[in-house]
């Protein structure tokens, strides 16, 4: 070999270790810790995508302006996946906002999750009711304060057809069913549609159909003892709700108006039901509080966009319970986990357990809080101030969804197949059976 | 000599009949194949193939609240088309980047991603191919092994790897780099794209760069060139279709990549497919946003393919038929 050729072999490789170099000097550049929180950036990252993720960085902007802490919200489809992957790596974001306590609990189990201060910790106290605190405490130690909610167990309905058919709202279940069987009659086709697609998560919307069920019809001490696993899927109260169910969803002539069979609420997605809500297809749907944001995007039979108001095109009212007035709801919600303990991380957590986050949050549309201390009249529709009306009013008995509170391997794995098989014509004891296996994975 | 000649004349002769013989097979397989219910079946399956396609491009120019409520189809009875879908899906994101600015970043991910394995892997594959060294053999069963182990299983590793850094027993082996905070910063999904891509790139060119003709490398050493020279003057030029095929391959995966690019890269250095997931939003209320999302996000791809197809087929089946 040459000296030219050897000449030749180096350079590359020379060049390679300059580029290596290189690439190590870039990563010595990070900010410097300082002892100001100014100018400092504080990285949030969660599930929430689209327009409700541009409102939740839009919520900061005072914030920022007031402090100096830059807030950067990254949102994440697969999040409940990844964030678990990145906080084993090593590579959590400050702030993290958990909408599982499921998946809260795996976190924590981490040792990562830093444990929120005093202020947080009192304004939980101070401004959510009793029943919210214990979803963020894991083991007997606070870690996440709630963030938003959502109201689960509506059933979203078209006020002028209810008028046209000459029925009103049903204060009972019985009264619900009876409802159901009127307009059957009065319009020959299905009252009710459904839709359990959702990729992955197929089956889920059947979970919150249940769960509200059991919530109503066996109260809310069975519902925690259910969550606990203490009350099994076999056993009478849950495979009550199943039935009650069944007599409406397992029903051909009750379902699935505008798509299709029984059958067709598997193949049918979560969020189409709007459109055949707001066209008059369908008279009646069951679903959470955020179905009025999928409102936004569909149409009338005349081509407008529908008016979501007690006299309006759709509306919804509370699945009612087995005797009138009761008043219990299932809610959903997220939960602010920070995973540094720097002084502009713990600023951003005060804040986001105020009720001026909540206010300037609530104010921009689309979503509801369950803090006292926020204003309902800031919602954005007569429907979302109702509603947090509701999660506001002591007298609500609230409890948490539960399948997001059972573990992953049911609540998020058997319980959502279990729904999709039930649907497929599986019989219930053989569904309920495999839904409780799922607690041996 | 005469005798030559008659063997040549003879040969001619034979080489005919075998030509003639062959012709008329070619015919008789030619007609067998071809036939007009396959050509038709094959147009058949060609459109069925492409219909949901042309589907998601007719949703992508539909208004929003019309693919809501009607088929992509009724667009044929009832026109309607706008160029909206597009402007928001640039400009809305749905995350903290917008669908504009992670293009960028897709590109700023998946041109070097490209590029550096191909660079060390080339090098390893002349290598493995012309360099004879003491378990040379071992180390490419074990190179050609580590396919097996899914992506999956070395994310949490190597993401501790580059923010923790390694020590053993307390010895810094690694500092790790302090990444975590710096802006646009792809380092670490360039090298965890390097590293994915490494084994199958080093077994497909190990596979074409081994099948060079050795007179052509020993006529180089004879002539004086070193390792340098002919890896540079004869093995590179020589394997440009395996190279570029493997390009087009790697920077496909890349540009399509969600999970590498979500894990490692830091949140301003998104790319494409990130804010692509993110635009239905969380209730999928602005799904048709996805639609006009996935044709931007096709085009380049496209263009990558199409300028590059002449190499793909002939690269294809390079290094495939190695016995």
């Amino acid at each position: 070999m040459g000296k030219s050729s050897r000449r030749r072999l180096l350079a590359p490789i020379a060049l390679l270790g300059v580029a290596a170099l290189a690439l190590v000097g870039c990563t010595e550049s990070g900010p410097g810790t300082s002892s100001s929180v100014k100018g400092q950036t504080v990285k949030i990252s969660g599930g929430i995508t689209g327009s409700e993720a541009d409102a939740l960085n839009t919520t900061f902007d005072k914030f920022t302006k007031d402090t100096g802490i830059k807030v950067v919200y990254t949102g994440d489809k697969s999040f409940e996946g990844n964030i678990v992957t990145k906080v084993n790596g090593g590579s959590a974001p400050d702030i993290a906002i958990v909408p599982q306590p499921g998946l809260l609990k795996t976190l924590v189990g981490t040792g990562q999750v830093v444990k929120p201060d005093k202020t947080v910790t009192d304004n939980v106290s101070k401004y959510w009711s009793k029943a919210w605190k214990p979803y963020g405490t894991i083991d007997g130690t606070f870690y996440a304060a709630p963030m938003l909610a959502n109201v689960k167990g509506y059933i979203w309905y078209s006020p002028a057809k209810f008028k046209e058919w000459g029925v009103t709202v049903p204060k009972t279940w019985d009264e619900l069913l009876a409802l159901t069987k009127t307009i059957q009659a009065k319009t020959g086709s299905a009252p009710w549609c459904a839709g359990f697609s959702s990729g992955d998560a197929s089956g889920w919307p059947g979970t919150d159909w249940i769960e509200d069920l059991v919530l109503r019809q066996s109260g809310p001490d069975v519902y925690d003892q259910w969550v606990a696993g203490k009350v099994k899927f076999t056993d009478q109260p849950i495979k009550d709700a199943f039935d009650a169910l069944g007599s409406i969803l397992l029903n051909p002539s009750y379902v699935n108006a505008g798509f299709g069979d029984v059958k067709s609420i598997n193949s049918t997605a979560f969020a189409d039901v709007a459109a055949k809500v707001a066209d008059g297809t369908c008279p009646m749907t069951h679903q959470a509080s955020f179905l009025s944001s999928n409102f936004l995007t569909v149409q009338t039979k005349d081509g407008k966009v529908p008016t979501v108001a007690p006299d309006g095109d759709v509306y919804a009212f509370i699945l009612p319970g087995t005797t009138a007035g009761a008043s219990s709801v299932e809610a959903g919600g997220e939960f602010v986990a920070a995973f540094s303990d720097s002084a502009a991380v713990q600023k951003v957590q005060e804040f986001m357990s105020t009720p001026e986050f909540a206010d300037a949050r609530v104010k921009l549309g689309g979503v509801i809080s369950a803090n006292n201390g926020a204003d309902p009249t800031l919602a954005s529709s007569q429907f979302l101030t109702d509603a947090m009306k509701t999660l506001q009013d002591p007298k609500t008995v609230a409890r948490f969804d539960a399948s997001d509170l059972m573990p992953a391997t049911v609540g998020s794995g058997s319980f959502w197949k279990g729904m999709v098989n039930w649907i497929d014509g599986t019989p219930t004891d053989q569904v309920l059976s495999a839904i409780q296996a799922g607690y041996q994975n | 000599m005469a005798v030559t000649d008659a063997d040549v004349r003879l040969d001619r002769r034979a080489s005919r009949v075998l030509a003639r013989r062959m012709r008329r097979s070619e015919a008789d397989a030619r007609k067998r194949l071809t036939s007009r219910g396959a050509t038709l079946a094959a147009i058949a399956i060609a459109i069925i193939w492409t219909i949901p396609t042309f589907g998601l491009f007719v949703t992508s120019f539909r208004p929003g609240a019309d693919s809501a409520t009607t088929g992509w189809w009724t667009v044929f009875v009832h026109p309607g088309f706008t160029l909206d879908n597009y402007f928001q899906a640039l400009t809305s994101g749905g995350t903290a980047l917008t669908l504009g600015s992670s293009f960028l970043n897709s590109l700023a991910i998946a041109i070097p991603a490209t590029i550096v394995p191909i660079a060390i892997a080339t090098l390893a594959a002349y290598a493995f191919a012309w360099i004879p060294f003491k378990g040379r053999g071992l180390l490419f069963v074990f190179v050609f092994a580590l396919q097996i182990v899914p992506i999956q299983m070395a994310l949490v590793p190597l993401l501790s790897l580059f923010s923790r850094g390694l020590s053993v027993n307390g010895v810094g082996i690694f500092p790790g780099f302090t990444l975590r905070d710096v802006d646009h910063s792809f380092a670490t999904v360039w090298i965890a794209h390097a590293i994915f891509a490494m084994p199958l790139a080093i077994f497909l060119l190990h596979n074409f760069i081994s099948e060079i003709p050795n007179e052509l490398i020993e006529a180089a050493r004879v002539d004086g060139a070193g390792h340098g020279q002919i890896f540079l003057r004869i093995v590179v030029p020589l394997s440009t279709p395996a190279i570029a095929s493997f390009a087009i391959f790697q920077f496909i995966w890349v540009w399509n990549d969600l999970l590498v690019a979500t894990i490692f890269a830091p949140s301003s250095s998104l790319p494409l497919t990130q804010t692509l997931n993110s635009l239905s939003g969380s209730w999928g209320d602005r799904w048709y946003l996805q639609s006009a999302g996935a044709f931007i996000s096709i085009v380049v791809p496209l263009i990558v393919f199409f300028s590059l197809q002449r190499f793909f087929v002939r690269g294809l089946l390079a290094g495939a038929t190695k016995g």
